[in-house]
């Protein structure tokens, strides 16, 4: 008899468990999307002075489109040098993981690589400051003096090597293990038959590469590279410690230029009243380039995966 | 007749110093590793008439043979072997390319970081240490003063919160994807946007933690539980996706037999599904907790910078290791004499660079020790 009542107490306590369970389960869900439309909010909320400021009130007296552009364009100037540079050199190295190296280096290399992504962004600014930054400088030099009439090169080259080239090499190191990491596991799922098909036609490995591996891996790429120029736009401690910021510059060998996310780490525990909220506001467009960059590239994902037999 | 036509071919020593049909076409073992050796000697010469410097002779004598190889390649091989050799070389180079600044930078920190690193860092706070203690230190009357004692405190509370507050959320919502959802309007919105979330830059999560407390308790609030805040919303993205993959792969005969058991569904999760992924979960945390500890940017603008240990995360200033490197090197504590600083940012960075391989590494085994067994496959 007292089974029954406490197997009926048991089920009755499970059945109340369980739409708390549920329950709890989406609003933790629905959390993390109230949390995201938060961030938005509070950052409007907080940026909506600046932008009803007189424009006089605004950093630069010339209202906060004046302020903020040549700070985004400082900031694609930084993140188009880390891509160009990390591009090639991480697909590159991701091909030699899944398709040169032997198999009992690949896997140690793999791993290699992936420490190289857990290295905190202050070290790699502290690195770029202290032993990039000087061993730049001869080849700035260098540069300048021969290829000075382009403009990206003109003198006087800067004499401390802080500049936005460096901070452009400090991000491209930074995400080189993302294009490596993301690109290395569509390399790995091409499908062996093609593979097989091509070698066996009489390809190079070269050519077999070109003919199998790189067309089904081509949007894998480019999502890899726009989530490495997410990561480089919004990169703070490696431009903050190495850039020596200025106003727009033309040149890359010059100390000036500045980013967003650097401006706002700069000069944030300082601020209040206004211009806390213009570092706000600054944040905010930040955040919705680069939540533009990454909606892109993950779109490219899904429509990747619904595509492709790979999943 | 072809075989003996093979055989021919293959047993008769070429004559006069030319080459077998199926070998003619085959460059010689040597070529490669000749014209590497060349064009190190030719950099060096190259680089000694610019001014010698290793660098620079690296890089002489890599485009040298980036150059020269696949042309004398494809002279004795023809275009196709050529271009998969240049391709071969360039993967290679990349690779060096990628894994020199990697020891450059562990190399950095290790030689700069190892004099500082004393029970003077370990247990010891900068307060009240001034630029005339560092001008002592520098002058060599006594020994560099003062450490990270309290950026180690400061780490510890806001990752402890920071953890306390993602880990429930991020597994929640992985459950609800995996277990509830299952391809649901809603489900494939959180999981877009979880996605998304990984992208915010770290920046961006410091200021919206900045600005909810600034409109909850007035602006420039500053303490460690606001920092926790910004740090969670980084979090929470690795922890979802972390426990999504481990829970995923859960055999759904699991949940079947606890189901035909008459269990219900969330026992069965708690009791059955959890349990068995739980190896994996861990390892999810421990890298989201990896990734975080390092974070910089969020911190400057929600904990503020303390030189005093602090253990309350909700009542004044705190600093972690990331924020004390990066004043330490920016604003150095004796502005004419940056070397005692410098070295105490070094000897910080070390012990920060060797807590989050430490996370790795325990992350891995944790994975690889308790590793569901997947039915099949």
């Amino acid at each position: 008899m007292s089974t029954t009542v406490t197997t009926k107490k048991s089920a009755a306590g499970g059945k109340a468990g369980d739409s708390v369970f549920s329950g709890l389960s989406l609003g933790a869900g629905v959390l993390i999307l109230a949390v995201l439309a938060a961030v938005a909010l509070f950052l409007f909320m907080q940026a909506l002075p600046t932008f009803q400021a007189p424009a006089e009130d605004v950093s630069g007296g010339e209202g906060f489109f004046a302020y903020i552009w040549p700070l985004v364009i400082g900031t694609v100037i930084a993140a188009v040098i880390a891509l160009a540079i990390a591009t090639p050199i991480g697909v590159l190295v991701a091909l030699y993981i899944s398709h040169y190296a032997p198999a009992r280096i690949a896997k140690p290399v793999a791993y290699v690589i992936d420490l190289l992504a857990a290295i905190p962004s202050v070290i790699y600014g502290a690195w770029g400051t202290t032993v990039l930054a000087s061993s730049l400088v001869p080849l700035y030099g260098w540069l300048a003096e021969n290829f000075g009439f382009i403009p990206i090169f003109s003198g006087p080259a800067s004499q401390t090597g802080k500049t936005i080239l460096t901070a452009g090499v400090v991000l491209a190191i930074m995400i080189l293990p993302i294009i490596t990491a993301m690109s290395r596991e569509i390399f790995v799922q091409t499908p062996k038959l093609h593979e097989e098909a091509a070698l066996a036609l009489g390809a190079t490995r070269w050519e077999m590469i070109r003919m199998t591996v790189l067309p089904f891996a081509r949007p894998g790429i480019i999502s890899s590279v726009m989530l490495a120029l997410g990561r480089a736009l919004g990169e703070t401690m490696a431009v903050a410690l190495v850039l020596s910021s200025g106003p727009l510059t033309a040149s890359l060998l010059q100390s000036g230029n500045q980013t967003i996310a650097a401006e706002i780490a700069l000069n944030f525990p300082e601020a209040y009243g206004l211009r806390l909220s213009e570092l706000i506001a600054a944040g905010l467009v930040l955040f919705l380039i680069t939540l533009v960059v990454n909606m892109i590239a993950r779109a490219i994902i899904t429509r990747y995966k619904e595509f492709s037999g790979a999943n | 007749m072809s075989t003996t036509l093979l055989r021919n071919q293959t047993s008769t020593p070429p004559t006069g110093g030319r080459r077998s049909r199926l070998t003619r076409n085959q460059r010689p073992a040597w070529l490669v590793p000749t014209i590497g050796i060349a064009a190190v000697v030719v950099g060096a010469a190259a680089a000694a008439l610019v001014g010698f410097n290793v660098a620079l002779w690296a890089v002489f004598s890599a485009v040298i043979f980036l150059v020269a190889a696949p042309v004398a390649v494809t002279a004795v091989e023809g275009r196709r072997k050529g271009a998969d050799s240049l391709v071969t070389y360039l993967v290679y180079t990349a690779f060096i390319l990628a894994v020199v600044p990697l020891v450059s930078v562990i190399w950095t920190v290790l030689a700069n970081g190892l004099p500082g690193l004393n029970s003077n860092l370990l247990l010891t706070s900068m307060n009240g240490v001034t630029g005339a203690t560092d001008n002592a230190a520098a002058a060599g009357e006594t020994p560099v003063l003062g450490g990270a004692y309290h950026a180690i405190v400061g780490t510890v509370s806001i990752t402890f919160w920071a953890t306390l507050l993602s880990v429930p959320i991020g597994l929640l919502t992985a459950i609800y994807l995996v277990e509830y959802s299952r391809g649901g309007w809603l489900g494939r919105a959180i999981t877009f946007f979880v996605d998304v979330m990984t992208g915010i830059p770290s920046i961006v999560a410091g200021l919206f933690a900045a600005a909810l407390f600034g409109l909850l308790f007035g602006p420039s609030t500053r303490f460690g539980f606001v920092a926790a805040v910004a740090l969670t919303v980084l979090m929470i993205p690795t922890v979802v996706k972390n426990t999504e993959e481990m829970l995923k792969i859960v055999p759904n005969e699991l949940r079947e037999a606890a189901y035909a058991l008459g269990v219900r569904k969330w026992r069965t999760i708690v009791k059955v599904v959890i349990p068995t992924a739980i190896s994996g979960i861990a390892s999810g945390v421990t890298l989201a907790i990896a990734r975080v500890i390092g974070e910089t940017a969020p911190l400057l603008v929600t904990a503020g910078f303390a030189t005093a240990i602090n253990w309350n995360s909700f009542s004044g200033w705190m600093t972690t290791l990331p924020t004390f490197i990066y004043y330490q090197i920016m604003t150095p504590t004796s502005p004419t004499n940056p070397d005692p600083s410098a070295q105490r940012a070094w000897a910080a960075a070390l012990i920060l660079i060797i807590i989050v391989m430490l996370l790795n590494l325990v992350a891995r085994l944790v994975a690889k020790a308790f590793a569901p067994k997947t039915a099949g496959r």
